[in-house]
């Protein structure tokens, strides 16, 4: 009995696949009547899977996951339909201004950090120490800034240009402290400082000894 | 056959329940947006004068529940229920709010749906018999939701022109039996909608099939046109997405002249929101402020009130999951008699 049934809903399986595999938007009368013979065959299936043992079970989940296949590829032509249409609407990204305000406010960032380390320079620091001493004073005023409530009205306007900056990376790791304090500093601020920043510090890392390790059997 | 339903998914409620009271409280930003003065009350700052914006989400959702009742002259524990819900996990807001009133709770969930989920469900239960009087809430917070779904307040970063601003604010209604109010006539519960649509930024087009659906089905189960409407407004789809279910509206052969979105009424376009409000208080305080108040004035007759919600989770979203919607009507209608 159960047998017989079975095979007839491999049948509909067959039949439905040449429906599917033709990839045309059906009418939603016809969608409906799909999508309720699947889900009934999918509980029928499901309840056979339940009682089988060993091999038949097996055999039945391969049937059910065939059916899930289905289910999923039988919306696929209405939702690239529906998501063209919704496309047209779509408010066009501000890509040229963004890239000039990134370029600007990015290129002011570095210069004024030039301009520090210069002036490290000239007070007697030597290159290295010049070049430490700047990044920290930049991430100093990134976290300040972060922290009086204004590094984030800059980022709305400068987007890459003060995210990709030393001054981005401080914002980053301030912003998350700052708004988990409430939650204490072991939950809180210390199991989020680094929910931003995390990943670029563990592919940062990764991906620096994986060039330090080419250029040292390159050399 | 169930009696009181009708059609597919509508519900009609025989002995109509009365929206007798209500009350809004919001944030500075919608303070300051169109519906400013219309308010109950407008906040001075986003904290409230509490520690968190967790707190403050809470007592503002407090706040318009004991305004609401302060203006019927009732007291939280005359509510034989009261339904409420808001965006963060487990509907902390709702749950202390209910803790203060000490009644009996049902939270809800529906994100950005749930006043309209509210609504149904207090209506139902007051066409059952079950109670004289129902508090419903829903509330949201900018801050306490970008700390949830999206990234910190203060990082630097950049929204895209399609992402919504969650309204901070919260609206109650009290629904009675018997009572001078605002007519609940209908409901229509809707049906999981979801096109595939995975931008978590992009709320507004993962919507709109949802409130077609709805639409669609609630004009269809009882024989309506959008002209026996004044006004068919949905919760938040903001202009992207409103401006989607106008062409929808129309491949389905219903006019999209009726159609408004709480999410275009709540902020003006110099707000820079981008694509309007969003959020379970967005809905809620619109309706409270402006929609139901023109009802009462007798300037609509008749709205259809659709609330709609975003299912998701960021867990669901950083699995790569698509957002499942939903969308859920009332019928609201006014007396007839101005006050």
């Amino acid at each position: 009995m159960i047998k017989l049934q079975e095979e007839e809903i491999r049948q509909k399986i067959r039949e439905r696949e040449g429906l599917i595999s033709r990839n045309v938007l059906l009418k939603e009368q016809e969608m409906t009547r799909q999508q309720e013979e699947l889900q009934k065959e999918h509980q029928k299936v499901l309840y056979w899977e339940a009682q089988a043992l060993g091999e038949e079970r097996k055999k039945l989940a391969d049937l059910r996951q065939e059916i899930e296949r289905q289910q999923q590829r039988l919306t696929k032509p209405q939702q690239i339909a529906y998501q063209s249409i919704a496309l047209k609407f779509v408010p066009p990204q501000t890509v040229v201004k963004n890239t000039i305000m990134a370029f600007l406010v990015g290129g002011l960032i570095c210069l004024s950090g030039q301009i520090i380390k210069n002036l490290f320079s000239q007070g007697g620091l030597a290159d290295k120490e010049a070049s430490a001493a700047t990044s920290a004073l930049l991430i100093f005023l990134g976290a300040f800034f972060t922290g009086i409530g204004y590094y984030d009205k800059l980022g709305k306007v400068a987007g890459a240009g003060s995210i990709v900056p030393i001054t981005g990376f401080a914002n980053s790791i301030v912003s998350s402290g700052l708004e988990s304090k409430k939650e204490g500093y072991i939950y809180g601020v210390g199991a989020h400082l680094f929910t931003i920043a995390g990943p670029v510090l563990a592919y940062g890392t990764m991906i620096s000894i994986l060039v330090g390790l080419i250029y040292y059997f390159a050399k | 056959m169930a009696q009181k339903k009708i059609g597919k998914q509508t519900f009609q409620f025989s002995s109509v329940p009365v929206v007798t009271s209500w009350a809004s409280v919001v944030g500075p930003k919608e303070g300051q947006g169109p519906l400013g003065d219309k308010y109950d009350l407008v906040l001075t700052d986003s904290l409230a004068g509490e520690k968190t914006w967790e707190k403050a989400e809470q007592k503002m959702m407090q706040y318009s529940m004991e305004l609401a009742l302060e203006k019927q002259e009732l007291l939280p524990k005359d509510l034989d229920l009261y339904l409420a819900g808001d965006l963060l996990n487990q509907i902390i807001s709702a749950n202390f709010t209910a803790r203060f009133l000490n009644t009996p709770f049902l939270g809800l969930y529906g994100a950005c749906s749930t006043l309209a989920q509210g609504l149904c469900v207090a209506g139902i239960l007051l066409e059952g018999g079950f109670a004289e009087k129902i508090g419903v809430s829903a509330s949201s917070h900018h801050d306490t939701a970008e700390r949830q779904f999206r990234t910190p307040t203060e990082l630097g970063d950049q929204r895209p022109m399609t992402a919504q601003w969650t309204v901070t604010g919260s609206a109650s209604f009290l629904v009675e039996r018997i009572g001078t109010g605002i007519m609940l006539t209908h409901a229509t519960i809707g049906k999981i909608n979801d096109l595939g649509v995975s931008n978590t930024q992009d709320l507004g087009s993962a919507m709109a099939p949802a409130a077609l659906d709805t639409i669609k089905t609630h004009l269809e189960d009882l024989g309506r046109s959008e002209d026996d409407y004044d006004l068919i407004v949905t919760g938040d789809l903001g202009f992207l997405g409103s401006n989607i279910l106008k062409e929808l509206l129309q491949q389905n052969d219903i006019s999209p002249k009726k159609i408004n979105d709480c999410g275009i009424m709540v902020y003006s376009p110099s707000q820079d929101t981008h694509a309007g409000g969003s959020g379970c208080g967005c809905s809620a305080v619109v309706l409270a402020a402006h929609l139901i108040e023109r009802l009462r004035k007798g300037l609509d007759q008749r709205i259809l009130f659709v609330g709609t919600g975003a299912l998701l989770s960021q867990i669901s979203a950083f699995q790569g999951e698509s957002i499942p919607c939903i969308a859920h009507a009332v019928v609201l209608e006014a007396r007839g008699e101005v006050k």
